[in-house]
């Protein structure tokens, strides 16, 4: 890097070839902060279904708290302690929330077609997030370490072996499927949940089936 | 009618018709405020279910005639993990759905040499008597032709003897009676967790052989049926006690319910049907996951207007009609 003068500071259109530039123009074209923090929506977005997305946002920042205080605490705290019992339990009901609430958002996003108009990627980053979900879930269930978590060791494998899966991703082996629940799951979760989240403001909200205006022919 | 492109050309647009405030930030913060009190709420009315964990020590306490008999079968061959085929070994070929064969493709990833590693290794690491620790030398120094033949001809007995050994017929069973009851002995005593688990090293996080042995035997199955646990009793959704458990299984959890699988004396989808329901899973959720994709499955909620009560207000305030 050679110093140079002010005046070659100065953004020429040699510039907006820079890759810091390109990515910056393409999110300021793609989703301007006034398309990120909205502060009005189209007269249709006015339904309870709405709320069932940041309802299941909610509901993950519940689990990510009580979760973090477990796994700091350890599995042997929760069979223990009364304290322990209880962030158990505000990690078991956040999930049984969560579950509720996303699949009444998969449904109702279900019948309103809200793939429609270009939100395709919106629909599959859910699904994706709604399996990713399911993998966290059951992996959660596994590392209780109590008698529903061997039942349910001994009864998954033989899916997973079925198929093969089981050659690489082993109920049984408790070290294994606790980093997969802690670390890796989470994070693909809440990776995956931003990119559905911007696509959604990037799209704005899908306009009502049939909506498109009568024009006289 | 509209064309179709114009339709998708509009859906697609940014939004120029009336818009009304609307405080996203706000309602995040409501939505955070007010679920993080329901929590709170149900974990204290409702807390969690925790039932103990289940140990090789009770199961030598409180029903050593069965664990007896399981070690026999460990021995032997007999039991389910010696002839389960891959991850853990080649006694079988594993689960197909028709020409693929997953799980004998896939391999032995994770061997299991069932009757040294469940019986043979844990005793050796363990303070023995005179008599069982000659009755080990005995078993070691014999040809595995020998060895299974006294484990064979003891697990005969045994299973004649409805699962009693202290009732099996007298024979020549080798050193196999006075192992399996060695065995009983140190899994009473609380050792055999830890010996299975770490096999006389220092670090293991993997219970894959616990829970193996587990499984041959009875306690364990007999627990699960208690707790309504069972997989052709929707056991995959069931929670111990009286709480939800993975209820968003029940998609997956079905097909155990009904024909043909849940037979599993039935060929071939009965006996394969682990293999075979995890293809029909697979298939309904790419279904779903692609659905804005597939004609005729992204139509349905045209044709069923739930959307009409959704948007009910703005339809009737636009007084915009339901189109074919
Ligand atoms: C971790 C799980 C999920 C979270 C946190 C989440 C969050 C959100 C949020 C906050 C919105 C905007 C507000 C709303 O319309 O509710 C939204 C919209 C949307 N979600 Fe999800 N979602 C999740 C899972 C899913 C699933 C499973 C699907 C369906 C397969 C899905 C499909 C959609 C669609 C299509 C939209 C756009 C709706 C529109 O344009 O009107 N989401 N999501």
């Amino acid at each position: 890097m050679t110093t140079q003068n002010l005046e070659s500071e100065t953004p020429t259109p040699e510039d907006s070839k820079m890759w810091t530039a390109r990515l910056r123009n393409a999110w300021q074209r793609n989703l301007p902060i006034d398309k990120l923090l909205p502060d009005t929506q189209p007269a249709y977005v006015a339904s309870w279904i709405y709320v069932f997305g940041v309802l299941t946002i909610a509901a993950f920042v519940d689990i990510l708290i009580s979760g973090l205080i477990l796994a700091f605490a350890g599995p042997a705290w929760y069979h223990t302690s009364s304290l322990g019992l209880f962030v158990n339990s505000l990690h078991f009901w956040g999930v049984q929330l969560f579950f509720v609430f996303m699949v009444v958002h998969l449904w109702g996003k279900f019948w309103m077609a809200a793939w429609r108009g270009r939100r395709t990627a919106t629909w599959i980053t859910g699904m994706v997030a709604f399996l990713a979900s399911i993998g966290t879930a059951f992996t959660g269930y596994l590392i209780q370490t109590n008698f529903d978590a061997q039942w349910i060791a001994f009864e998954a494998k033989d899916g997973f072996n079925a198929v093969g899966i089981g050659a690489f991703f082993t109920p049984t082996n408790i070290g294994q499927i606790m980093l997969i629940h802690v670390a890796l799951l989470p994070l693909v979760l809440g990776v995956i949940t931003v990119m559905h989240v911007l696509l959604v403001r990037k799209h704005g909200v899908v306009p009502p089936i049939d909506a498109l205006p009568e024009i006289e022919a | 009618m509209k064309s179709q492109t114009a339709k998708q050309a509009f859906d697609a647009a940014p939004w120029t018709g009336r818009v009304r405030k609307y405080d996203i930030v706000k309602e995040a913060t409501i939505a955070v405020v007010i679920v993080s009190m329901l929590v709170v709420l149900l974990s204290l009315i409702f807390s969690s279910p925790d039932d103990k964990q289940l140990t090789f020590r009770d199961w030598a306490k409180t029903n050593p005639t069965n664990f007896y008999a399981t070690t026999v079968q460990e021995l032997a061959g007999t039991s389910e993990s010696a002839g389960y085929g891959p991850p853990y070994n080649n006694a079988s070929a594993g689960l197909n759905v028709g020409p693929l064969w997953l799980q004998k493709w896939a391999g032995v990833t994770h061997p299991v040499d069932v009757p040294n590693d469940l019986v043979i290794t844990p005793l050796t690491l363990s303070v023995l008597s005179a008599r069982e620790a000659s009755a080990l030398a005995t078993w070691k120094a014999a040809t595995p032709d020998q060895q299974t033949t006294w484990a064979t001809a003891y697990d005969t007995a045994i299973g004649d003897a409805d699962g009693n050994y202290t009732a099996a017929a007298p024979g020549d069973y080798g050193p196999v009676p006075v192992l399996a009851n060695a065995l009983t002995n140190v899994a009473a005593q609380g050792s055999l967790d830890a010996l299975l688990l770490a096999g006389g090293n220092f670090y293991s996080t993997d219970n894959t052989k616990q829970i193996l042995f587990f499984g041959d035997g009875a306690y364990l199955d007999d627990a699960a049926t208690a707790a309504n646990l069972q997989g052709n009793t929707w056991g995959m959704m069931n929670e111990t006690g009286r709480y939800p458990g993975q209820a968003w299984l029940w998609l997956y959890s079905i097909w155990y319910q009904i024909p043909p699988f849940i037979n599993e004396e039935s060929a071939p989808f009965g006996s394969n049907a682990d293999a075979y329901i995890m293809f029909v899973v697979l298939g309904l959720t790419a279904g779903l996951m692609f659905a804005p994709l597939i004609p005729g499955l992204r139509s349905i909620p045209r044709v069923i207007p739930l959307h009409r009560k959704i948007w009910k207000s703005y339809y009737s305030e636009e007084n915009i009609k339901r189109r074919k």
